[in-house]
């Protein structure tokens, strides 16, 4: 099979008339962290959604191209999008837990896709909490509401919920942004761990973040790629001088 | 956008534009006071070593706090990294000098076993590497770069005529051992003050392109 976990090909996409996405082709390998940068509006969140087909919810919205995901054209009408969102994980900038246990949000997946085994539910939570550097701080209170953790475990719940349904790579959209230093570096470590199970794609604002945790960076500028490479060369010797701009906050 | 930033890395340039002006200096002051006996010159040479050593620890510390406040990325990152390897080589070639001021005193007022031709000459050439190095800064001229890197030839060689000539001296007359010992010391002083200006040089092509290129063999 393939190397990469995407692989996308003459990717378009339309906000009605404006074009937010102009002919991406990108392969995101199938291990490591990739990084995408970019100033605001130059489409890395919309690229995101394209990859779960969450872009489907936004009306004017439409596309061209294809992008493969196991073997699979997801940009497809007739994909199973429920399957697609379960394989495609993703947390976003805000932490969304449910308004429910902090156990029911991560075994909400699973009970979705049928699980009913009490026994094998605790089993998914436990191990689901443990990848997400969650447990040890709240396994005496898995029955308290989710809303109660601090912004940084709710995002790392977030994560479990995402990790409890097995998916096949992580998209996370900001997760840092709204966190402190402590917190964001707790998920940094965190994503540096997960990483040896899963592929992650990250889009995030702080250029730092990147350079730290990524093995290769994106930067995108008004809906393009301008430049795709090992984070390390990227950001010490990029070779467009459009990143050497944005990497060096001279942007404009 | 970044003016602090950019105002701040041209103080740091200036800084060491000034302190490569010192270090060129002290090559010329070194090879002039030997030439004449001046123990005076060479005394200052060595007393201006302290002067140098601070302004390295001075621009170090700009260096080290540039980066933690401004988190430099490409080339910026670059200037700041070729900076901080810039001023080691900067501060070698001043402790050379010095270490020709030293030589000077030793031999004090006693006669020269023979007129200083050469020794000043390759003195010249390795003052005119320093000074193209801090050009090619100046400019990010890569093509001034290597010009200094061709000249590090011209210094080897005059080094070796300077070895052979003076060992003719000694096996002339053993008298003559230990001055010419000591010159052998300046001349292979000098030599050194060559390969760190090529040093300088590399360093401009890292920052202007990117790349290492090794050039002194």
């Amino acid at each position: 099979m393939t190397e990469n976990a995407f692989d996308i090909k003459s990717l378009n996409l339309w906000y009605g008339d404006k074009k937010v996405l102009k002919n991406i082709n990108l392969a995101i390998p199938a291990r490591g962290v990739t990084a995408i940068i970019g100033p605001s509006g130059c489409g890395k969140s919309s690229f995101l959604k394209t990859l779960n087909r969450m872009v489907d919810r936004i009306p004017i919205a439409r596309w061209e191209g294809q992008i493969f995901f196991n073997g699979l054209d997801i940009l497809k009408k007739d994909i199973d999008l429920v399957g697609l969102r379960s394989e495609v994980g993703m947390v976003f900038q805000q932490p969304n837990p449910f308004p429910k246990s902090i156990f029911d949000n991560v075994a909400y997946g699973p009970r979705i896709h049928g699980q009913k085994n009490k026994k094998e539910l605790n089993k998914i939570v436990e191990q689901s909490l443990k990848d997400a550097a969650l447990w040890d701080e709240v396994k005496d209170n898995l029955k308290h509401p989710a809303l109660s953790l601090s912004g940084g475990q709710q995002q790392r719940l977030c994560i479990a919920r995402a990790l409890a349904v097995k998916p096949k790579i992580l998209l996370m959209d900001e997760p840092c942004s709204a966190l402190d230093p402590v917190a964001t570096a707790r998920i940094e470590d965190l994503i540096a761990d997960l990483q040896e199970k899963y592929p992650i794609l990250i889009v995030t604002h702080n250029m730092q973040q990147a350079a730290r945790v990524s093995y290769q960076t994106a930067f995108f500028l008004q809906g393009e790629v301008i430049e795709f490479d090992k984070t390390k060369k990227l950001f010490t010797n990029p070779k467009d001088k459009r990143t050497e701009d944005y990497i060096t906050g001279r942007f404009g | 956008m970044r003016q602090t930033f950019e105002h701040e890395l041209e103080e740091l340039f200036q800084d060491i534009l000034y302190m490569g002006g010192l270090v060129k200096k002290t090559i010329q002051k070194a090879v002039n006071s030997l030439k004449k006996h001046d123990l005076e010159g060479a005394q200052e040479v060595i007393d201006k070593d302290d002067i140098i050593d601070d302004l390295e620890l001075k621009i170090e510390e700009k260096c080290m706090s540039l980066i933690a406040r401004q988190q430099p990325m490409a080339k910026d990152l670059r200037r700041i990294g070729t900076a901080l390897k810039m001023i080691t080589d900067l501060e070698r070639i001043a402790d050379h000098s010095t270490d020709i001021a030293r030589i000077t005193l030793r031999i004090g007022d006693e006669p020269h076993i023979k007129p200083l031709v050469d020794i000043p000459r390759l003195a010249e050439i390795a003052q005119e590497m320093v000074n193209k190095a801090l050009e090619a800064f100046v400019q990010e001229d890569v093509n001034l770069a290597y010009e200094v890197c061709n000249l590090d030839d011209d210094v080897d060689q005059l080094n070796n005529q300077i070895f052979r000539e003076l060992l003719t001296y000694m096996l002339e007359d053993t008298k003559n051992i230990k001055q010419a010992t000591q010159l052998l010391f300046v001349s292979s002083s000098l030599e050194r003050i060559g390969d760190h200006a090529t040093n300088l040089g590399e360093w401009l092509i890292y920052m202007v392109t990117g790349k290492r290129k090794e050039l002194n063999d």
